[in-house]
């Protein structure tokens, strides 16, 4: 391969003016929650640094993470994927198939060594030997260390590759493992979500090749930028929290006035997410302004933290369905009757106690009292 | 070992020599020091108000009518429930200074001598006698060794459980910049996530909701039926013993 051209050659090249440029990175820097003057450093890194490749690569997963990527609008995906990666090996978007595409991977591995970036999208399952998913005639897993091994950076798209995600919940026959516990030996950028949304991908690749540097990351590896804050922090329906008007039911006055969803299991307060404040869809909108609870499609074992329209986890125990207070309520309730039985059975045993003290020692008037 | 020393009231009904004869046990003990007793009282308020607000935060009450901006009452449940965790976090540490610091009933709950046989005894003694199996169990000055290890395991522990883990989610709202996020954050991922918190949490509530059915009960029982003085000596800290027997 060649010398990369730089984003600002290829946009150049494709007839977009200067002004539209600047306008571009002004934008990014925005939905960075950069400040004004960081425009200019990504216009100058736009300017000077050849794009940089990106391996996108797919294991056990349902593609709704390259579905949600390419329907960023801020920045555009086109200006992403053609103009400042090179996106050169993805089985969503790639032309090329089979051998061809392939040889593409041993390729940029051999001529870019270090300098690119591994994408990864799903994760691999380990039980079998990782049989459970086979690209190319081999398991995915094998595929994936190779690729991170020569990798600048890893990203882990979506809930997948960071937590494990649906195939990873309770029994997880095929033991899919995410990102973080196969590659051990570099940092692993948790992009989490089912899928995550179209900007926040966006904008950690722009990140990423503007400053040549990974974002700042949270204790559990996600970028701060994005995941600092829960659903519930800039919840636009937290004032209805705050003044305790919940929604009972999903068809009650409550729902229809846009209450708080807190009562049927909105789990926005334990969710780490930007969906209250960059939206979906171009900002449109997102589940809690479209009348459902956040399922918290972001969090770890969200699959198995359900279930999604109740506030507290539910298990089965001796066949019904029970979550922490109905078990607390039994118990207590069991503990009640307990203590109950035992100073009846006290009360009983003095009463007798005294009887018997009553008839042996009459003249004893002790003061056992 | 606790002094002996007289109290500085007589309870009255109880006739007992002042210097009690050797072999004899003394008939009152100063057990609990003021800053035990305080540290006791303040945890039951603070403990009432956050099962009960802390209750109605995982089922809220049904919601009040009108403009959210007319009312904050959950807001207000919150607030209240964070301002008693505060508080009985500062007095949980302070009680913890005061095992270091105090005599050595002030330790006892928090070092259960499981290295001791005769703690194991007592503590077999113990479940005899309220088992109805034997007719009455050795007398302490302090906790008994089943009251001693119950008070470590459904009380000191769920209560430290409670005051970290509550920390972790309180600084979840405070936000990631915020010193006390830094302090406890880490609590979060050890659980597994926001969610897991939440809801062990909520666990904690109910085990010291059992804690307290069973330590009321038990106190009240062991002050009418038993041989020394419990619940008064929670109040003024001398323990009075209603008989010689040891």
């Amino acid at each position: 391969m060649g010398r990369q051209e730089t984003f600002y050659e290829t946009i150049r090249r494709q007839g977009i003016s200067r002004r539209s440029f600047m306008k571009f990175c002004a934008l990014t820097a925005a939905s960075l929650g950069l400040a004004p003057e960081f425009a200019g450093r990504i216009a100058h890194a736009m300017e000077n640094k050849p794009r940089v490749p990106v391996l996108w690569l797919n294991g056990l997963e349902c593609t709704c993470c390259s579905e949600s990527f390419i329907r960023s609008a801020h920045p555009l995906v086109r200006d992403v994927v053609l103009s400042m990666v090179s996106l050169d090996y993805s089985h969503t978007l790639m032309a090329s198939a089979g051998h061809q595409a392939e040889e593409i991977l041993e390729e940029i591995r051999r001529d870019y060594k270090g300098r690119y970036i591994a994408a990864i999208e799903g994760n691999p399952p380990l039980n079998e030997d990782g049989m459970y998913c086979i690209v190319g005639g081999r398991p995915f897993v094998e595929q994936l260390k190779e690729v991170c091994a020569d990798a600048s950076a890893v990203i882990a798209w979506g809930s997948c590759a960071s937590w494990g995600c649906v195939q990873a919940a309770k029994p997880n026959p095929t033991a899919a493992t995410p990102i973080h516990k196969v590659i051990t030996d570099k940092p692993v950028i948790k992009i989490p979500g089912c899928p995550p949304i179209a900007e926040v991908m966006t904008g950690v690749i722009t990140y990423m090749v503007a400053f040549d540097r990974l974002p700042e990351l949270d204790l559990m590896g996600r970028p701060k930028m994005f995941y600092s804050q829960r659903i519930h922090d800039k919840c636009y329906r937290r004032p209805h929290f705050d003044a305790g008007q919940f929604a009972e039911k999903f068809d009650d006055e409550g729902s229809r006035m846009g209450y708080c969803l807190y009562k049927v299991g909105c789990r926005g307060p334990t969710t780490y997410n930007a969906c209250s404040t960059i939206g979906w869809n171009e900002g449109t909108s997102f589940p809690i302004q479209s009348g459902h609870g956040c399922i918290g499609c972001s969090e770890e074992h969200f699959w198995d933290n359900g279930p999604f329209y109740q506030r507290l986890l539910g298990t089965r125990l001796l066949n019904a369905e029970v979550n922490a207070d109905t078990v607390g309520a039994v118990t207590v309730g069991l503990v009640g009757a307990g203590v109950a039985a035992h100073a009846g059975l006290s009360a009983l045993q003095r009463a007798r106690e005294k009887a018997g003290r009553a008839s042996a020692a009459p003249v004893d008037t002790g003061v056992e009292g | 070992m606790a002094s002996v020393v007289q109290p500085k009231h007589d309870p009255g009904q109880i006739q007992r020599p002042r210097n009690p004869p050797p072999g004899r046990t003394p008939w009152a003990v100063y057990v609990y020091e003021a800053p035990v007793r305080l540290w006791h009282w303040v945890t039951v308020v603070c403990m009432l108000v956050l099962v009960v607000t802390g209750y109605l935060i995982g089922a809220p009450p049904p919601a009040i009518l009108g403009e959210a901006s007319n009312s904050y009452l959950f807001g207000y449940i919150r607030m209240a429930h964070f301002m008693a965790g505060q508080v009985l976090a500062v007095f949980f540490v302070l009680r913890i200074y005061w095992a270091f610091v105090g005599n050595h009933h002030a330790r006892e709950v928090f070092l259960p001598p499981l290295h001791r046989r005769s703690w194991w005894k007592g503590l077999f003694d113990q479940q005899l006698y309220y088992l109805f199996i034997k007719p009455e169990a050795k007398k302490h000055l302090g906790h008994n060794p089943l009251a001693g290890i119950a008070m470590f395991a459904m009380c000191i522990l769920p209560l430290a459980f409670m005051i970290v883990s509550g920390f972790a989610l309180y600084a979840e709202g405070l936000g990631m910049q915020h010193w006390m996020y830094s302090a406890f954050g880490w609590v979060i991922p050890l659980f597994g996530g926001s969610f897991y918190v939440h809801t062990l949490h909520h666990i904690g509530m109910w085990i010291l909701i059992v804690f307290s059915c069973i330590h009321t009960y038990l106190v009240f029982r062991e002050d009418i039926m038993g041989r020394t003085s419990i619940v008064s000596t929670m109040v003024s800290g001398w323990r009075f013993m209603k008989d010689d027997r040891p």
